[in-house]
């Protein structure tokens, strides 16, 4: 009641989404994934999504579950080079696929989040990205106009969360979470673990719980590595 | 001929104490391992890290702590992390002072192309285009010419542009050129390669200036 946003797992945070939507997924490679959400998906087999997250997943991993069950019409993503599935699809064109430069993709959910409804930024003047696009130039240097992006649902995934929807990432798996979690119409935050309100310490939290709707607490986080690079020991 | 750890060692002369420095995939990660002890800089990773740090030791990897290459790696004391709003944002508003990249192909006039082949599966543009558009310097690395013989340094891109009069500094396992008023200017050339070779090889216009040195 009031502003207990919990619910109980993600079949309850995923209720609502269906054919057609627009989800923001956050995430960088499979770093900072929901998880738990994107396996609801699968299980849940909505069709037809346009996805905005920075890539695709991998083959089994990540939203590229949702790419082996064809349940993504588009992906609107800045790098998509590790999985064969979507090469696939996106060469047979069953998926339409729309790249974007990193940090105006970054920055088209922050305005979102922001209210904002374009921003300007100098990424892609001059190359294929800009066709289309209207431009303007500021102080000598031109910008191209780019819209906020307009999502049904944003999913995203936090270290800690409170019962009112506060949120701390954790390390760089905190990404394009944030801004994403501002954006969605409705946000749903799974979370390593979910505390009573007044645990957190107001100062230390990343993402305020007014822009989120829906926080539960995720289970058997696999948190795949992608690229496991070490060093020995001397 | 430089090869890539001998391209990577000149570009590192580039990196001047105090400098926030992105560094792109391929030979632009070498040039952390040519940085003197005495200089130090922070590394950038636009996925939201400053002060990227060594890869982990064995059994220390955290799949939360990746750099834009999504490798593993650590922090250093003094490292802060944030959003990808905020990154790209350092990034725009030139708080970054030098990128290092790759790329296909560099033009007379500093365009670039490193991010898509026709016919070939793209694979995307990540934060290339965001990096080339705003950076205050950029130094490219690469091959000088493609595995089939072709100049990479040409009078204008033939492939799909990452960004347009952005490049200032090439490195190539020939030689080092600035690109200055629609030109590549050759300022030093491997110490077992000629000025003949280099003006065989590169197909954009080429200023040969008086004293040209010798790559160490």
């Amino acid at each position: 009641m009031g502003f207990n946003k919990v619910v109980n797992n993600a079949h309850e945070a995923c209720a609502g989404i269906q054919d057609g939507m627009t989800l923001m997924v956050g995430g960088f490679g499979l770093c900072g994934i929901p998880e738990n959400s994107i396996s609801e998906l699968v299980k849940m087999g909505v069709k037809n999504l346009t996805c905005i997250s920075n890539n695709a997943g991998v083959d089994d991993f990540g939203l590229g579950l949702l790419l082996q069950g064809k349940q993504v019409k588009k992906m609107i993503s800045s790098y998509v080079g590790e999985n064969a599935e979507f090469e696939r699809q996106m060469l047979s064109g069953e998926l339409d696929v729309e790249l974007v430069p990193q940090g105006t993709l970054a920055t088209r959910c922050m305005a979102a989040g922001y209210g904002m409804p374009v921003i300007y930024t100098p990424a892609g003047v001059g190359t294929e990205v800009a066709i289309g696009k209207e431009t303007r130039v500021f102080n000598g240097k031109t910008y191209l106009m780019e819209y906020a992006f307009d999502a049904d649902f944003a999913i995203v995934k936090a270290w800690k969360g409170d019962t009112m929807g506060n949120l701390i990432f954790r390390s760089t798996a905190r990404n394009f979470n944030p801004m994403m979690a501002m954006a969605g119409k409705i946000t749903i935050a799974e979370v390593e673990e979910l505390v009573p309100a007044g645990e957190l310490d107001p100062d230390h939290i990343h993402t305020p719980g007014i822009y989120v709707h829906r926080i539960f607490q995720g289970v058997g986080y696999e948190k795949r590595i992608e690229q496991r690079t070490t060093q020995k020991r001397a | 001929m430089l090869d890539k750890n001998g391209i990577a060692k000149r570009i590192a002369k580039e990196v001047k104490d105090g400098m926030y420095v992105n560094l792109g995939i391929g030979i632009p990660t070498l040039v952390a391992n040519y940085v003197p002890e005495h200089i130090e800089v922070v590394l950038q990773s636009e996925n939201g890290l400053l002060g990227t740090g060594p890869f982990p030791f064995e059994g220390e990897e955290d799949a939360d702590l990746i750099n834009a290459g999504k490798q593993t790696v650590t922090t250093l004391p003094g490292s802060s992390i944030f959003d990808s709003a905020m990154s790209f944002g350092m990034i725009r508003a030139q708080k970054v002072d030098l990128t290092i990249l790759g790329a296909m192909e560099v033009s007379e006039n500093g365009d670039i192309a490193n991010w898509k082949v026709p016919g070939k599966m793209v694979k995307g543009m990540g934060g290339a285009m965001d990096l080339v558009a705003s950076a205050k310097k950029i130094i490219v690395a690469m091959q000088h010419c493609d595995k089939a013989g072709n100049s990479k340094l040409l009078p204008h891109c033939t492939l799909p542009l990452t960004g347009v009069h952005c490049i200032q500094k090439v490195v190539t396992d020939l030689g080092v050129f600035d690109i200055h008023d629609g030109a590549f200017i050759l300022l030093e050339r491997a110490a077992d390669v000629s000025i003949e070779e280099i003006k065989a090889k590169t197909a954009g216009k080429l200023i040969i200036p008086n004293h040209v040195g010798i790559v160490e």
